[in-house]
């Protein structure tokens, strides 16, 4: 007997209301708080700010809280909720030499003015599981000093003294805007790492270290990485003065790079650059390396054919969101296609078995 | 935040107006794939954002909205789709062709023929025709500048050599107007004669952030070859549940012994038929009964 597939609506809908069921889970466990969320998932909080494009530390955690964990699905629901958002102006360049590091290191100076600051870093841990966090978490307290008042000057700059690093051209232009233009290949090295910086990070690091293992190798060592917060100023048109309107907390990754020269410079370093916002710096370390890698038509280096050489590859492919959806989207109903093809095998395997035994005969 | 708070049609009127001169471009170049600068929906790419753009960007607060997917009105993207127009223009919307004033659809065109004044919205997954013999856009955009088609005839010739056939069931490509090479979206190839429409028909790709647009009345020619001619094909069967010998069907499997059915895919095209009287192989009246 044929059953309709009427009905639609209300399987949706209850669908809905099962969905929200399991969010919530064991309703004799505590709720979950957006600011438990905000505090303690800081790093998953990020990690949908920098790839939602939206410094909203409360808003992440309750799409984090929403999406029941899955990451992808909050930043999801941040890039929907940011479109709808007003533009109200842009801000000025951020200053990030003078951030107010959490962090600082360099991988290529042992010390260098404003010292070497590890920061709350997982780097040195044994990764072990710390079973007195399943028990009650309570910690005791940390030291704490002043904070250090010295200027952190940034490290690639000593090496641009000596003009061994390759000086980056400085631009006045208004960078393009991928989220109110449509995406253009090929893309200026501004619209790149806008696509990069909000580019899934398994994707970044994958292409990332592709380059490391030899497709496209560009000997990258962190000149410096440094994490910390920094004003956002803006120049409000009714005041014509910049004020102060907030503060962001961003992860800047410089990496300096060999470079051979070219017939029309000098043997000299280069650089990759990541920026991304919040404490994200595998998601920076990863951006700067594949922000290298493309820059090779640029500095006149070979096409090796890498695939984290190939701008159109990479960018295109680089959003969790557009991949996720278009992956997905195969779960709908494709009843009229399949069926066209249907017809189509069976038409050419009629023609097939038809021919063999006229053959066999 | 309420829904209230959101404008006619999701969109705000910058967008809209954003779109709409995307649009207008895209009907002035029959078949030419418009840039747009596609944004964020509340809905997953690949679920229908391009068209719900076009949609949202041509919707007025006296229009009538119908939703297919799969040519059915009850499909549940298409069901969700019109709950989201109804929730954010509160337009009045219908399951009869000929009542919509404007048609979203995914993978069909209506059996019913499309009038003046009626617009007719497909959502498109991949608009470049072709971006699988060319991955490339730089490559591609150079190519239809150039009018350079010879890759897909090759493709064609090939699927003939290799099968005797074309074998491309839908997607299938056409030339519209003598220039462009266009994916008609993935609407099977029987249904590329009607892309000859009095209706306008308005292609939206989000993801891939392009419109394009067959305006009333132009020519639109499905590629071949003289010794092997465009056909439309369809499943060699009768409707069973309305009788009708020349809609397009889709293939139901009834029980686990083999048993199948075919049944219109356009839904109301089909209950139409059935309430005017007509009756297929299994349409008894205890049938019309429970689908009623």
């Amino acid at each position: 007997m044929y059953v309709a597939v009427k009905g639609g609506e209300r399987a949706i809908d209850a669908a809905h209301d099962w969905l929200a069921e399991e969010r919530r889970g064991d309703r004799a466990v505590a709720e979950l708080g957006l600011d438990q969320i905000r505090e303690q998932m800081s790093l998953a909080v990020n990690r949908v700010m920098a790839e939602g494009s939206l410094y909203d530390p409360d808003l992440a955690a309750l799409a984090i809280k929403q999406a029941r964990g899955d990451l992808i699905e909050a930043i999801f629901l941040i890039r929907a909720y940011r479109t709808t958002l007003p533009r109200i102006g842009a801000s000025r360049a951020v200053d990030t030499g003078a951030m107010r590091c959490d962090r600082r290191i360099s991988a290529t100076f042992k010390d260098a003015p404003g010292g070497q600051v590890l920061g709350p870093t997982f780097d040195y841990t044994h990764r072990l599981l710390d079973f007195k966090l399943a028990a009650d978490g309570e910690l005791p307290e940390a030291p704490e000093s002043a904070p250090s008042e010295a200027p952190m000057p940034r490290i690639t700059e000593f090496l641009n003294k000596d003009g061994l690093i390759q000086d980056e051209a400085v631009s006045e232009a208004v960078p393009p805007d991928m989220t109110r233009q449509p995406m253009d290949y090929p893309a200026n090295r501004a619209l790149r790492l806008q696509a990069l910086t909000r580019g899934d990070e398994g994707f970044v690091l994958g292409m990332a270290y592709s380059t490391q293992r030899g497709y496209g190798r560009n000997h990258p060592f962190v000149g410096e990485l440094r994490i910390g917060a920094v004003e956002v100023e803006m120049e409000v048109p009714e005041l014509g003065f910049e004020i102060c309107i907030g503060e962001v907390t961003l992860t800047e990754c410089e990496t300096v790079n060999q470079f051979a020269g070219s017939k029309t410079e000098p043997p000299q370093f280069t650089r990759g650059y990541g920026l991304v916002f919040g404490q994200t710096e595998r998601k920076a370390i990863s951006m700067a390396l594949v922000d290298r890698a493309l820059r090779w038509q640029e500095l006149g280096e070979d096409n090796l054919g890498a695939p984290a050489q190939d701008e159109e590859f990479v960018l295109a492919h680089a959003d969790n969101i557009q991949a996720s959806g278009f992956l997905e989207h195969i779960k709908l109903p494709h009843y009229v296609d399949f069926q066209s093809e249907l017809e189509l095998v069976r038409r050419m395997r009629a023609g097939a078995t038809g021919a063999m035994r006229e053959a066999a005969e | 935040m309420t829904e209230t708070a959101y404008n006619f049609a999701y969109l705000d009127e910058q967008t809209k107006r954003m779109i709409r001169r995307a649009i207008l471009k895209g009907v002035a170049i029959p078949g030419y794939q418009v840039p747009f600068a596609s944004r964020e929906m509340p809905m997953p790419y690949g679920w229908g954002t391009g068209g719900v753009q076009v949609t949202a960007a041509c919707l007025t607060p006296a229009d009538t909205l119908k939703v297919i997917d799969q040519g059915a009105d009850d499909t549940t993207n298409a069901v969700s789709i019109r709950k989201f127009f109804q929730r954010t223009a509160q337009v009045a919307v219908t399951e009869h062709t000929e009542e919509a004033s404007l048609i979203q659809t995914r993978h069909r065109i209506p059996e019913t023929p499309l009038a003046e004044g009626q617009i007719l919205v497909y959502q498109v997954p991949i608009p470049e025709p072709l971006r699988f013999l060319e991955p490339r856009e730089t490559e591609t955009r150079k190519m239809h500048a150039l009018e350079e088609y010879g890759l897909m005839h090759v493709k064609l010739y090939e699927d003939i050599a290799h099968n005797g056939e074309i074998s491309t069931a839908y997607a299938y490509p056409v030339q519209v107007e003598g220039r462009y090479v266009m994916d008609p979206s993935p609407i099977p190839k029987f249904d590329n004669p009607r892309l000859e429409s009095a209706a306008v028909q308005l292609f939206g790709a989000g993801r891939e952030q392009r419109i394009y647009a067959i305006p009333p009345y132009t020519q639109v020619v499905s590629l071949d070859f003289e010794d092997y001619p465009f056909e439309a094909s369809k499943a060699d069967h009768p409707c069973d549940l309305c009788g009708c010998a020349t809609s397009y069907l889709d293939e139901v499997i009834v029980d686990d012994a083999g048993g199948r059915m075919f049944v219109c895919s356009d839904t109301d095209f089909c209950s139409t038929r059935r309430a005017e009287g007509h009756r297929g192989r299994l349409s008894g009246e205890d049938l019309a009964e429970e689908l009623a």
